[in-house]
């Protein structure tokens, strides 16, 4: 089995579905945040933005909507990259 | 008795539901492409088709009825009818983007689940459109068992059916009204939000690739190096707009203002009447009126920015620095709409989710520099720093406005780094949000926008300044010196000023500053109107105008005095409005105490440092 890969670490463009989110890694109204915004197993993201190297927030993809997240929050979501 | 039916306007963020609600109603509420515009209810009033009247209300955007910050509090309130002294809706409509159905429908199905007769308005259909998105609204209506109207709220499409269908869904023997029972509020949401998919898949009837304009756009908007260089790019232009578009106009302005205390003068005979008029009245409010043409242009730019949708780009680009210093992303949307003024963007701060969170962007938010402080830079920037280039484009006189609004940024976020660690210690809200997709600026939003940010000064100019002109000419006035003594030294406000004098004369400040801090407490504007006033009243026989003013000014003030004045302004919280906004939105006179006096003490500091390093330099 290959190692868990992150939103965060998911490389730029690189389409993937959400395959499990660390709710424990979150915060209680950071998590509800997230689910409201559409964050689901089985659900289609991309990366398409980071603010910087190393830091800063990232935005992707998530359905139709784009969104911003802090790399914490995208380091708790795992997910598995499909074939383009 | 039958009280007007109550008709609610919900959805989720940046739906188009404050747009829909202009449409409806012929209201001028503000619109913009951002999450989080609105942050209070605003009631209109609404014809139906068959004469009826109705109370429709736009409401704050939300993602659910679990509220997250102060503004979904008040959605989830009145759509529940749990506001106090507030009845519940005789009908919602529902707003969703068409164009992000998947998770607009999710709340959708939460409202469509209270009960009340609901009216879904399929807005956007023309960014659907141009995403390559074609709907089936009867089918979607179908699965949702509730009317869907396709509209386009900012090109009054759709408008009579949703009408129409409301005149329907309002049925006037509606005495027997159940209160909502709440079956699938407590359903959860990721089961909402299955359930959203799959009707939003079910009623897309084809989906074309289409180049995605937002995408290309971000790819330079959001680019670690070319991102924030733009956004420099954008504020500076910003700042040298309002220093150099606006000469010509101003001129204008300030020539007529010459020309009617010159025929005042020459039609009235020499009584104080005639002072009042020409000294007091003209002298100082014009003054102040000079500065429409710039405040207009610093608007437009702001208007700009919020209509189009990068306010959230600039945020993200601004979530590391604001992250250092412990605030939410989300912040930097007020903090730039405190550019224009702090009040609103005190208010827009109820979309921050953490209460400290928030309260620190409160008491930071009248650092940002606002329009007020324009004419008090203007004037003493214009009268005493050098009009020449330090490099092409760009002038040694818009370089220390700039310089100014990026003090006030600084202190800004050492403030926040300091208050986080102290007062307002606790977690971060983080930043997590929606983008919105570009759009081009609709120039009669910017256009209505302007207009009423215009009327609003022109009445504060007429009312508050005017009134505070009025007291310091009285002030100002009486005694009258005898021969020998200046009027304004002799005078009750010269008295006062004087006593104020022995406070700030350690920071360089002059009598004619001392006089004008009172009044600035007003409005910052009426600091240059008291200026003004005073000098015409010290010297009734110069001639008029905004060069006079100039002249007296490097005439009576050294440079180490002028910077010293600047500095007190980028900090001193010299504005009531602010004050009452801070108290209303922290509920006590606690915090807003706090403000000011920590703003005064910065204000002090700083002007004294900037005074006695000015005169160590020789300068
Ligand atoms: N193209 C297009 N743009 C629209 C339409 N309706 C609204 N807009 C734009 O969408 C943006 C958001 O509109 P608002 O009316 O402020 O949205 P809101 O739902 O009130 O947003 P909040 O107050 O933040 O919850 C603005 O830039 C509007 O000009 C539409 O039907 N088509
Ligand atoms: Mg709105």
């Amino acid at each position: 089995m290959k190692p868990p890969l992150s939103l965060e670490s998911l490389p730029q463009r690189q389409c993937a579905t959400v395959a499990t989110i660390d709710w424990s890694h979150l915060s209680t109204p950071e998590a509800r945040r997230l689910r409201e915004l559409g964050f689901d197993e089985g659900v289609g993201v991309e990366v398409l933005h980071r603010a910087s190297l190393g830091k800063g927030p990232i935005a992707c993809r998530i359905g139709r909507m784009t969104v911003a997240l802090r790399r914490a929050v995208a380091g708790a979501i795992f997910v598995s990259p499909v074939a383009q | 008795m039958t009280s007007t039916p109550l008709v609610a306007l919900v959805g989720n963020p940046n739906a188009g539901k404050s747009a829909l609600f202009n449409a409806l109603t012929g209201a001028r509420q503000k619109v913009g492409n951002y999450p989080g515009v609105t942050v209070e209810r605003h009631s209109g009033k609404l014809v139906l088709p068959d004469g009826r009247i109705v109370e429709l209300v736009d409401l704050p955007g939300a993602y659910s009825l679990e509220p997250s910050s102060p503004d979904e509090r008040v959605t989830r309130d009145v759509v529940t009818g749990a506001q106090i002294g507030e009845r519940l809706p005789d009908a919602l409509i529902v707003v969703v983007d068409a164009s992000n159905l998947d998770n607009h429908l999710r709340f959708a199905l939460q409202l469509i689940a209270l009960g009340l007769p609901v009216v879904v308005a399929l807005n956007m259909i023309d960014l659907a459109a141009r995403d390559g998105l074609t709907l089936d609204p009867v089918k979607l209506s179908a699965e949702l068992g509730v009317p869907v109207i396709p509209t386009v709220a900012v090109r009054r499409r759709g408008l009579d059916e949703v009408k129409a269908t409301l005149s329907g869904l309002i049925v006037e023997s509606a005495a027997i009204r159940l209160r909502p029972s709440d079956p699938a509020i407590g359903e959860d949401i990721v089961t909402l939000q299955r359930r959203a998919r799959k009707i939003a898949l079910g009623a897309t009837v084809s989906e074309a690739p289409v180049r995605r304009w937002t995408h290309a756009l971000d790819a330079v908007a959001l680019h670690p190096v070319w991102g924030v260089l733009l956004l420099m790019v954008i504020l500076f232009t910003m700042f040298q707009a309002v220093f150099s578009w606006a000469t010509v106009p101003a001129d204008a302005i300030s020539a007529g203002i010459a020309w009617a205390q010159e025929s005042i003068r020459a039609t009235l005979p020499d009584t104080p009447l005639r002072s009042l008029l020409t000294d007091g009245l003209l002298a100082g409010v014009g003054a102040v009126i000079v500065f429409l043409p710039q405040i207009l242009i610093l608007f437009a730019f702001i208007l700009v920015l919020e209509a189009s949708g990068y306010m959230v780009r600039a945020a993200f680009l601004m979530d590391r620095v604001m992250a250092s210093v412990g605030l939410s992303g989300r912040a930097f949307i007020p903090l730039l709409s405190s550019f224009a003024c702090a009040v609103p963007g005190i208010m827009a701060t109820r979309t921050i989710e953490d209460e400290k969170d928030r309260l620190t962007t409160i008491l930071i938010a009248p650092l940002m520099t606002c329009s007020a402080r324009l004419p008090v830079y203007t004037l003493v920037i214009g009268a005493l720093i050098p009009d020449r280039h330090v490099l092409p484009f760009v002038g040694l006189q818009g370089l220390v406005m700039f310089a100014l609004y990026i003090m006030g940024l600084v202190g800004a976020f050492v403030v926040a780094l300091v208050l986080r660690r102290t007062v307002t210690a606790g977690v971060s809200s983080g930043f997590m949000m929606e983008m919105p997709k570009y759009q081009m600026p609709r120039l009669r939003d910017v256009a209505i926008g302007l207009w009423s940010r215009a009327e609003i000064f022109l009445k504060r100019a007429g009312t508050t300044i005017a009134l505070t002109i009025v007291l310091l000419w009285v002030l100002a006035s009486y005694p009258v010196a005898p021969a020998g003594q200046k009027q304004s030294e002799y005078s009750i406000a010269g008295r006062i000023a004087s006593g104020i004098e022995v406070v700030v004369r350690p920071i360089g400040f002059n009598h004619d500053i001392a006089l004008a801090l009172l009044p600035a407490m007003a409005a910052r504007e009426a600091a240059v109107g008291a200026i003004a006033t005073v000098y015409s009243i010290d010297n009734p026989d110069d001639p008029r105008g905004d060069n006079q003013l100039r002249r007296n000014l490097q005439a009576r003030w050294s440079l180490p005095t002028a910077l010293a004045f600047l500095m007190w302004f980028v900090f001193a919280p010299q504005c009531i409005s602010t004050i009452a906004v801070t108290r209303r939105e922290t509920n006590g006179w606690k915090w807003p105490a706090f403000m000011v006096g920590y703003l005064f003490a910065l204000a002090y500091i700083a002007a004294g440092a900037t005074y006695w390093a000015a005169i160590g330099l020789g300068l």
